[in-house]
């Protein structure tokens, strides 16, 4: 018999409509009259707006902030000491602070129309110096992003342990400078925001493609000054998101303004140009890390600044803490060194708002931790994977409480490590090495090691500053007159197939046809109010309520069904879809009927709550899920053009107890892809006047398919003590390791030249600058 | 990202077809495949009053198998050059090259005409076409007149047309049974344009020793005797002579002059392995 509960590889139940293109997303719903908006960008990086020129035959069609009348602007400031809030104005006011930044509203029956009615709008501003760079935004000399701040930096994250005491003794020292690139989330649908009055439900109904339909519900009402009681947030299906649809946008403001000024639905659609470079950019950090070791190689301390070049804004409700937070206490990643100082802070710049990806600020943090680490196995003789070997977290010493206080929940990361060396085939390519290649290329191989932290509760969350932090989650489960189970959960899947995932859920609980248990999602007219999907959280967090619900209806049905059997209710139990109660048994169907339809046949105590449940959710600690991984990597590097090939990608993972492996699997292949991405190909550079470079896909790289090789994904499963079934949050892990495992085979297939690269993207260019300077070097001794 | 309000014209004759860009004093743009021009629209780079759609015109999908030559219309696709399902005999190096052509998609639409007259110097049509002597057949106002390939591309995202006139075909000369082809690009992804471009044609029978060094800045670098660029013995290339040329060209970026050494090394290569 087929399984369905949790750890059966189900195949998803929203693949149907997406594989035969009836999938459902914002630009799919066409509702009678609906009229277009585009949108006037600053083409400017910094400027003083003087005036806003619009001819007069299209005044009637063109919003700017003088219409927008008590319309608030957007305000994300943590609760932290010392974070300068930003506030973003709906529509530029005195002043625009990065190109794409928008100006004014046009509204025509197409795009195309409002297009022309945009190119009509003219802008009189005066040029402000742009500051473009991060550190160079930290000079005394700086133009400032915000005035009133005195500085550009947003806020500053500390830890300070007596790290020039270990200094004095410690036998190897490593430095080293790392950049990441700015780059931008890219899923398959961009944005897209559709308003309108609902005159029956009295709602001002907005379809936006979103993670969060509740966090947009509460930060549009607070922009328009409406009580959430006025405001539906649908959020269909929607094409990936990544973090990229994990705030509240200017867009929806502006459109939910409009639709309470007209008579029809408005609609505004992101093309490629505003996804790429007027949105949001993501990921851009520079390290200066230093490592401490022994002449064994085991990590004494470590050092670092950080700095997090967050663009213009705190978005809302992410704000632009989390990430320059995460440096200060991610950092330390999976070793067990006892001595850490970190300084980092989040700069302004006067590019668009820096917002989390995927694996948020991991992936730059697992490349600055792993670079020392290979660099202290070069300084120490040893294979890179021993001196990880040497610093990690034995499984007997579990639950693990690292440098900065992280409470690993449990694992086995020396056997992940091992199994991804085997898998690699280490001694394989260190023979291989010693011959030279026939077409020239030389080949490296590298690892990466990383701890993923997921479902972060309340406590985590509050100390990274979000003016929303999540509490405990809920689900609804009801069984219908049919016997069918309907979930509501706040969570909302970008990708993540809860319709799957969930029902498994409540499948293992209830064992109903698998078939007859629908998930619903994305719509605040019915779903529990929610943080939503980010931090790889929904399947611990929802999942857990969803097993709640479950386990709740299944203690009420199997007293209605012991009443129905005339059997002891404290014998009954539910199991396969049935109420089981001694040799007899009812199913939930009949139950069900008995309640909606036959309520005669009730016992006369019977949970007057029904079959329909609504509870809440948290781990029993929530510090989080720690999942863990290790990434390795083949690549050949052409010393003569600087391409880098991927030969050979592993990754073995440990997420817990896995719902559907095949989903985990999908994740984790994603992620990965994306990884190759932020390593290999993807920047938005911009000049020194704040002009975005890449603002269509000729010029913005993504991997493709012949890019991307055939990762093979190993898994480890060891349950997690504190939540449900001991599932953990695994689905950004894919795109943290990739940058850190392929720099790492990168320099170890450049060491023969004795160069090395250390800023992302790994370009033609960089690899053969890298090369030119080492042989420019005098040679040693 | 829509394009500005254009007059679109679906010509069926060259005539027609000329006749309108004459007429139009330069607000015309022709468009075949779209698939640069699209993007350009939609951009709004371009705004041209008319669009002048040319592949309703039955010659321009036509191939023309000559004893000489092989003359392919400027409407004829990159597929169906890239699955050599075309009439016209030796076209085995320009379907080699079709195939690696940015995306199938792309070339199921793309024509060659199309990719010629936009010049974008990155563009493989540009750097093959030049490394096989091929020739433009442009038709205007006073007919026909026809001008090699590299002397048809002025410059980046440029060319000799003059007002009226439309490019009608490529002309590819034969090569004898024996000639030698390489041809080697280096792109960071599959299908994206090129870094570097080399293309080599060694046909000794017909005393043809081209090369091309193409993705530069500007118009591709044509070898026309390549022998001046390989070390006297025949064995491997004179690298000074290339960089003397690069100097000439003003390639001086250091990656990229590394870049064009080694794909068109790969290309001579190429042409030289059996």
């Amino acid at each position: 018999m087929a399984r369905y509960g949790i750890g059966a590889a189900v195949v998803r139940k929203e693949d149907e409509r997406f594989l035969h293109g009836r999938g459902q997303y914002v630009a799919d719903f066409r509702l009678a009259g609906t009229r277009e908006v585009a949108f006037v960008r600053s083409p400017v990086a910094h400027a003083r707006l003087r005036a806003i020129d619009v001819p007069h035959e299209v005044r009637h069609a063109v919003f700017t902030a003088k219409d927008l009348v008590g319309v608030k602007p957007i305000i994300s400031s943590p609760p932290l000491k010392g974070f300068k809030h930003s506030a973003q104005p709906i529509l530029a006011t005195d002043k625009v602070r990065y190109v794409g930044e928008i100006v004014a509203m046009c509204l025509a029956p197409t795009r195309a129309e409002a297009e022309d009615i945009a190119a009509m709008v003219s802008l009189d501003f005066e040029e402000l110096p742009a500051v473009t760079d991060m550190l160079a935004a930290l000079e005394p000399s700086a133009p400032l992003v915000h005035e009133e701040w005195g500085d550009n930096i947003f806020i500053t994250f500390s830890e300070d342990g007596p790290v020039d005491e270990v200094a004095k003794v410690a036998a190897i020292k490593v430095t080293r400078e790392i950049r990441t690139s700015r780059h931008c989330m890219f899923p398959m649908e961009g944005r897209g925001v559709v308003a309108y009055r609902d005159q029956r439900l009295r709602y001002l109904t907005l379809i936006t493609s979103t993670q969060f339909p509740h966090s947009v519900q509460t930060g549009l009402c607070e922009c328009l000054g409406l009580d959430d009681g006025a405001v539906r947030i649908i959020s269909p299906d929607v094409g990936g998101g990544f973090g990229y649809k994990g705030l509240l946008c200017r867009e929806e403001v502006a459109l939910g303004w409009l639709a309470l000024q007209v008579n029809h639905p408005v609609r505004w659609l992101e093309d490629c140009r505003e996804h790429l470079s007027a949105n949001a950019n993501c990921r851009e950090h520079h390290y200066t890390i230093t490592g401490y070791a022994s002449r064994e190689g085991k990590l004494l301390a470590i050092d670092c600044v950080g700095y997090v070049d967050a663009g213009a804004y705190s978005d809302y409700p992410i704000s632009s803490a989390p990430e320059a937070a995460q440096i200060a206490n991610l950092l330390p990643g999976p070793y067990t060194f006892s001595t850490y100082r970190c300084r980092s802070a989040a700069v302004a710049t006067n590019k668009c708002p820096i917002i989390p990806y995927r694996g948020v600020a991991r992936s730059g943090i697992c490349l600055a931790i792993e670079s020392v680490m290979d660099a202290i196995a070069r300084e120490a003789g040893l294979e890179p994977y021993e001196v990880r070997l040497r610093n990690m977290v034995r499984p007997d010493q579990m639950p693990f409480d690292n440098v900065v206080g992280k409470h690993f929940d449990s694992g086995d990361h020396p056997e992940c490590l091992r199994r991804a060396v085997d898998a690699i085939r280490l001694p394989e390519v260190r023979a291989r090495q010693k011959r030279p290649e026939r077409d020239g290329r030389l080949i490296g191989v590298g690892l990466s090691f990383f701890v993923e932290q997921g479902a972060h509760g309340t406590s985590v969350l509050a100390s990274w500053g979000r003016p929303i932090v999540p509490g405990y989650e809920q689900a609804n489960v009801r069984i219908t007159a049919d016997g069918d189970v309907e979930i509501r959960v706040g969570t909302h899947s970008h990708g993540q197939g809860h319709e799957t995932t969930f029902a498994q859920v409540a499948h293992e609980i209830l064992g109903v046809d698998f078939d007859r248990i629908k998930v619903l999602q994305g719509d605040t007219l019915y779903t529990p109010y929610s943080t939503a999907t980010w931090g790889s959280r929904s399947m611990v967090m929802g999942g857990g309520a969803v097993a709640r619900a479950s386990r709740t209806i299944a203690a009420r049905a199997a007293r209605i069904g012991a009443w129905l059997l005339q059997a002891d209710a404290a014998d009954a139990r539910v199991a396969d879809g049935q109420v089981i109660a001694g040799n007899g048994s009812v199913s939930l169907r009949e139950v069900a009927r008995a309640w909606y339809l036959q309520p005669q046949n009730l016992p006369p105590d019977v949970d007057t709550g029904g079959l329909e449940v609504t509870t809440g959710y948290r781990a029993e600690r929530d510090s989080g899920t720690f999942s863990y991984a290790s990434h390795a990597a083949v690549v050949a590097v052409d010393p003569q053009t600087g391409l880098i090939e991927i030969l050979d990608y592993v990754v073995v993972e440990d997420g817990g107890v896995l719902v559907n492996p095949m989903i985990v699997d999908g994740q984790v292949c994603g992620g990965t892809a994306q990884g190759i991405g932020t390593c290999l190909y993807e920047a938005m550079p911009f000049d020194a006047q704040g002009q975005p470079l890449a603002s269509t896909l000729l010029d913005y790289m993504l991997p493709g398919a012949t890019e991307v090789p055939d990762i093979r994904v190993l898994h480890m499963q060891t349950p997690s003590p504190y939540t449900e079934f001991g599932m953990k949050g695994l689905g950004e892990g894919g795109a943290v390791g990739p940058p850190a495992a392929i720099v790492s085979a990168v320099n170890d297939a450049l060491r023969p030249l004795g160069a090395e690269v250390h800023d992302l993207p790994l370009t033609p260019e960089c690899v053969l600058a890298a090369i030119d300077t080492a042989r420019a070097r005098p040679p040693h001794g | 990202m829509k394009p500005a309000a254009f007059e679109f014209v679906r010509a069926s004759t060259l005539s027609e077809a000329t006749t309108i860009l004459l007429e139009s004093d330069g607000a015309a743009r022709v468009v075949a495949g779209a698939q640069s021009l699209g993007p350009m629209l939609n951009l709004r780079l371009v705004q041209p009053r008319i669009l002048v759609d040319i592949t309703g015109i039955a010659e321009l999908t036509e191939i023309e198998d000559g004893d000489e030559a092989v003359t392919l219309g400027a409407c004829v696709t990159t597929a169906n050059i890239e699955d050599g399902r075309l009439p016209g005999r030796g076209l085995r190096a320009l379907s080699l090259v079709a195939g690696r052509i940015a995306y199938r998609a792309v070339r199921n639409r793309g024509t060659i005409g199309g990719s010629v007259c936009h010049a974008d110097p990155a563009a493989d049509w540009v750097s093959a076409l030049c490394a096989l002597g091929a020739e433009c057949v442009i038709v205007g106002p006073h007919g026909l007149r026809r001008l090699a390939v590299e002397e048809f591309i002025t410059g980046a995202f440029e060319n000799a047309l003059a007002p009226g006139e439309l490019l009608r075909g490529i002309r590819v000369p034969r090569l004898s049974s024996d000639a030698r082809w390489g041809y080697n690009k280096l792109c960071r992804k599959a299908g994206e344009f090129a870094l570097a471009i080399g293309a080599v044609l060694d046909d000794r029978e017909r005393d043809r020793f081209r090369a091309v060094i193409g993705a530069t800045m500007g118009r591709p670098i044509i070898v026309t005797d390549s022998r001046q660029v390989r070390r006297p013995d025949g064995a491997g290339l004179d690298e000074a002579a290339l960089l003397r040329l690069f100097d000439r060209y003003g390639i001086s970026d250091r990656a990229a002059r590394r870049q064009h050494v080694a794909i068109i090394a790969r290309a001579f290569d190429q042409a030289a392995c059996p």
